[in-house]
């Protein structure tokens, strides 16, 4: 495909045209994805999460900066959330980011998350490979504003860092489930703010209740940084960087990439396959089913059986018995 | 799958007063657009570097200081210079009808919208407007 030829020899116009195609997600979208898949699997993908307000932005275009001054290319994926009533969004990551304007190294791209939850858009990954494929070294992926649960995106990145400033949440909130547990690297930002202290202090505990065992054998440093002033940006950086220099030395890299290979593909074909059986379904059997299921004569498992078994012509045994 | 309409709002030049360009960037949001929101002060390289890299179907200027016969003209040259002269162009602001004509004619500012223009004016005019050319090539 010519775009992704264009998008490797450098044409952003080319780029920014590829990712508005994968993120249609139609047939078009599928054979750029083919074009540009066998350049993927070269960018460190490094996720930026944190509740709103937490001056993730900020963060990014420091270490975007930084990490620029060092020669290297970078790309940033924002994402902002999309009204769920008139499916518009206000995509405002970039007001933040103006220090890296007129850098063709640098490219940014707001993403609205159009209905997916978790903190980033279905097409989000896809929008990765098409900027890891023209070449980018680092691709930063800021999510929506995140709560406790928003945690795909340590489905897509190497490194996940997570942003937390003084003064929110307890000991309590510390020590849940979520967010926190997909750290590979904390910033406590806005660290010349009361309290820091106490809010590492809590990050420290946390990290010392578990079993001592940390996952992949790794103890997720705690960075205190203050973004407008650029301070501490590189010891956050290095501890990225760092982060994927111990991936690679223990072959945890290419565990991890096998891992989200296998569940992407899985997603892949269960979409599909509903797309398919909906497709198959007969109208008549379809709209029976609801009206089983709203008068309560059937439980929806049940009427997902039926109607996989009116569809499908495959024995009883072999429908799926596990959840992946 | 219909994808949303993509829009840059942006407000070149120095002046500061950005309500306008928020009340907009609400109504486009409200009207099912993705807005893409860049603040104050923009210049036209910092606004075309932006829409190319956003792939904006179309952008939206506000301009009040009274510079738009300077200002407009810049970004709508460097689109054609950069390939994106596909990308509408339309403007907001304290623009005199015989500016508005020169740029609407000269100038490939599409559409001009001054005080009191309803956003529902503006938003049937993107709509109709925009160029939802295949993005392939």
């Amino acid at each position: 495909m010519e775009l992704v030829a264009k998008a490797r020899a450098g044409n952003r116009r080319a780029l920014a045209r590829l990712i508005t195609l994968v993120e249609a997600g139609d047939a078009q979208a599928q054979t750029a994805l083919a074009a540009l898949y066998p350049y993927t699997g070269h960018a460190h993908i490094v996720g930026v999460t944190g509740a709103p307000g937490t001056g993730k932005s900020t963060l990014v275009t420091q270490m975007a900066l930084h990490w620029r001054s060092l020669g290297r290319t970078v790309a940033v994926l924002a994402v902002d959330p999309t009204s769920p009533f008139s499916g518009g969004a206000i995509l405002g990551d970039r007001i933040r980011m103006q220090a890296l304007g007129g850098d063709s190294g640098c490219y940014i791209r707001s993403m609205a998350s159009r209905g997916s939850l978790g903190g980033l858009s279905r097409a989000t990954g896809d929008a990765v490979k098409a900027l890891d494929a023209a070449g980018f070294d680092i691709v930063i992926v800021e999510t929506v504003g995140a709560g406790q649960a928003e945690v795909e995106i340590a489905r897509e990145a190497h490194t996940v860092v997570v942003v937390e400033v003084p003064g929110m949440g307890d000991d309590i909130q510390a020590i849940k489930a979520g967010i926190l547990e997909i750290a590979d690297v904390f910033v406590v930002n806005k660290a010349d703010r009361e309290g820091v202290e106490r809010t590492v202090r809590q990050l420290q505990m946390m990290l010392h209740l578990g079993s001592g065992e940390h996952r992949d054998g790794w103890e997720p440093p705690i960075v205190q940084t203050v973004s407008n002033t650029g301070k501490n940006i590189a010891e956050a950086a290095a501890a990225v960087e760092r982060h994927l220099a111990h991936l690679k030395s223990n072959n945890l890299l290419e565990l991890r990439e096998r891992e989200r290979i296998e569940r992407e593909w899985k997603v892949i074909m269960r979409e599909t396959l509903l797309r398919q059986l909906l497709q198959r379904l007969e109208p008549h059997v379809h709209e029976q089913l609801l009206k089983q299921m709203s008068e309560r004569q059937l439980d929806p498992y049940a009427a997902a059986n039926q109607a996989i078994e009116s569809v499908l012509e495959f024995p009883q045994s072999a429908t799926p018995s596990g959840q992946s | 799958m219909e994808r949303p309409i993509r829009v840059l709002v942006a407000k070149p030049g120095l002046d500061g007063h950005d309500r306008g360009a928020k009340v907009i960037a609400r109504a486009l949001r409200d009207a099912g657009m993705e807005v893409i929101y860049t603040g104050l002060q923009q210049t036209p390289q910092m606004i075309v570097e932006a829409a190319l890299q956003e792939d904006v179907d179309c952008i939206g200027l506000s301009i009040l200081s009274g510079a738009h016969m300077t200002l407009l003209p810049k970004i709508t040259t460097m689109l054609r210079e950069n390939d994106g002269a596909d990308i509408l162009v339309v403007a907001g602001g304290i623009i005199s009808d015989e500016d508005a004509a020169i740029l609407r004619n000269d100038h490939g500012i599409a559409g001009i919208f001054g005080p009191g223009s309803s956003t529902h004016a503006i938003i049937d005019f993107i709509r109709e407007h925009v160029e939802r050319s295949s993005v392939e090539g």
